[in-house]
């Protein structure tokens, strides 16, 4: 897995996403600080940190399910939220959202007749959930009930509803928690699949080897984001061997500073 | 707000509750059950059976529908999916459209059933027609519906929903005038009564007992109920909140 190349194709021309200034206070906390980046389209961006850093509320923030976001957010030319961005992102959130009292395919049927409607699409909805189940390679428990799989496959049925209508914006909260290491090959595989088809992917992860994998990254810490760059720039940067080490250097850099009086 | 959508919603649903037979089977069961056992309370006093068993054919669907709706509305809050699909191109009311011609439908055989067994195995004794009685059992299935929603955007677990009951169901049954006839009560009570939706339901189907044909009263009481109804599910829309804290 390390010799994989995320550099291998050119990124098409800008950004998907954009923030600027952006700031969302949850009760007494302030729990992102005015943060400003950008992420380019057709790529994968790792957003990583430590468990409580905001990494789930940016996420919310960029499908439009998180309330008091000031400043600005731009996703896919239109500001964060926006009706027309529904049918365009698809979203995995931590806990799978799927109805357990459903078997897999019943799930994705409503999903899908959700994002396509109609009698006219019933063919083309039935080809997107067949499809999906195979991405998420659950097509042998396509008949089971949701509530019987297991954690890694339920998170799996969860994803195959955000493939669904091949959405141009994929925000992906720590998809592969839980999984086994081959399964989590294969899907990171998929996510390159989907990226080399043109989709943006945003996906969190608190697990630093994962990020190799990743085009771009974005390191947060307490709410701020403590870098944002390619995982090759962030190693040679720090002189680190692993995004992990880079990782730790920058926190220990950003400790110092704030250690340090003015 | 789009017909496939809440079409899809519904049957949505009903396939989960198609899982859960139990389930179906106690709601279908129980009201058949229950209306029995009247029937014979009042053994020596078949009219008292007669009104009270018409009113209660009218409290059931309420009672039950408002129950299911507020467990699973509430388990859709609690689970992620209705964050999931209010983040999809998914109407409010094509959700709450989708529950309420769902649980309608299983109200409409809840009630079918529990009316037919009361009319022809139990002599309850309607001079009206049972399709009106039908009708009003379904507006009460509506508004039990439309108040489950509502009261789930304010229970954060099962234990605080099923509560929900007693407090609001209980009041209502008290005053209907399922005990007492409302204008004999104390007029604080009546006041209070003469704004309660089930009371309507109540004298709704007290007409259907006594007179034969469609009369005014029961066209209002059947407006009033079904406006509550809308009225309760408008404002359980405004409680599905597409950006939460």
């Amino acid at each position: 897995m390390m010799n994989y190349s995320p550099e291998h194709a050119p990124p098409p021309k800008g950004a998907a996403i954009t923030a600027h200034d952006l700031t969302v206070v949850r009760g007494p906390r302030t729990v992102l600080r005015s943060l400003d980046f950008a992420l380019p389209k057709g790529r994968i961006t790792g957003l990583l940190g430590p468990s409580g850093c905001g990494k789930t509320t940016l996420m919310r923030a960029v499908v439009g399910t998180q309330a008091k976001v000031t400043g600005t957010l731009e996703v896919l030319g239109h500001p964060a939220g926006a009706a027309a961005l529904r049918p365009r992102i698809g979203y995995v959130t931590q806990a799978p959202s799927i109805y357990s009292d459903l078997t897999v395919r019943q799930n994705l049927d409503y999903f899908a007749s959700v994002l396509q409607p109609g009698r006219d699409h019933r063919e083309a909805r039935h080809d997107a959930v067949t499809r999906a189940i195979a991405d998420v390679d659950l097509t042998s428990h396509e008949s089971a009930l949701a509530g019987t799989l297991s954690g890694g496959q339920r998170s799996r049925a969860f994803l195959a509803v955000a493939l669904l209508g091949t959405p141009e914006l994929l925000v992906l909260d720590e998809p592969t928690v839980g999984l086994d290491p081959v399964l989590r090959r294969d899907l990171w595989n998929l996510f390159h699949t989907l990226a080399d088809r043109g989709a943006t992917l945003l996906i969190s992860s608190h697990v630093m080897d994962e990020a190799e994998r990743c085009h771009r990254l974005l390191l947060m810490r307490g709410g701020e984001i403590l870098a944002e760059d390619t995982p090759d720039a962030l190693r040679s940067r720090t002189h680190s061997a692993t995004v992990e080490e880079a990782f730790l250097h920058l926190v220990d850099d950003a400790n110092s500073r704030q250690e340090t009086p003015r | 707000m789009n017909a496939s959508r809440t079409l899809a919603t519904a049957a949505r649903v009903l396939t989960q509750l198609r899982h859960d037979r139990r389930t179906i089977a106690l709601l279908l069961l129980i009201p058949v059950v229950m209306i029995t056992l009247l029937h014979f309370v009042f053994d020596a006093s078949p009219q008292t059976f007669d009104s009270i068993g018409a009113s209660l054919l009218g409290i059931f669907p309420l009672i039950t529908m408002f129950l299911v709706t507020s467990i699973a509305t509430l388990r859709e809050r609690t689970s992620g999916t209705l964050e999931r699909l209010l983040a999809m191109p998914l109407a409010k009311a094509d959700l709450i459209a989708g529950y309420a011609l769902a649980f309608g439908a299983l109200a409409v055989v809840q009630s079918a059933l529990a009316t037919g067994f009361s009319l022809w195995l139990l002599d309850l004794d309607v001079v009206g027609s049972p399709w009106l009685l039908l009708l009003i059992a379904l507006l009460d299935a509506l508004l039990g519906t439309a108040l489950g929603l509502f009261v789930s955007a304010f229970a954060a677990s099962e234990f605080q929903a099923v509560q929900f009951m007693p407090a609001v169901i209980f009041p209502q049954l008290l005053l209907c005038g399922l005990f007492t006839p409302r204008d004999t009560m104390q007029p604080v009570l009546e006041a209070i009564s003469n704004v309660l939706p089930m009371s309507y339901a109540v004298d709704g189907m007290n007409e259907v007992l006594r007179h034969t044909d469609i009369t005014v009263t029961f066209i209002r009481d059947a407006t009033i109920v079904a406006t509550c109804a809308l009225l309760v599910l408008t404002l359980g829309a405004a409680t599905l909140r597409r950006r939460t804290a």
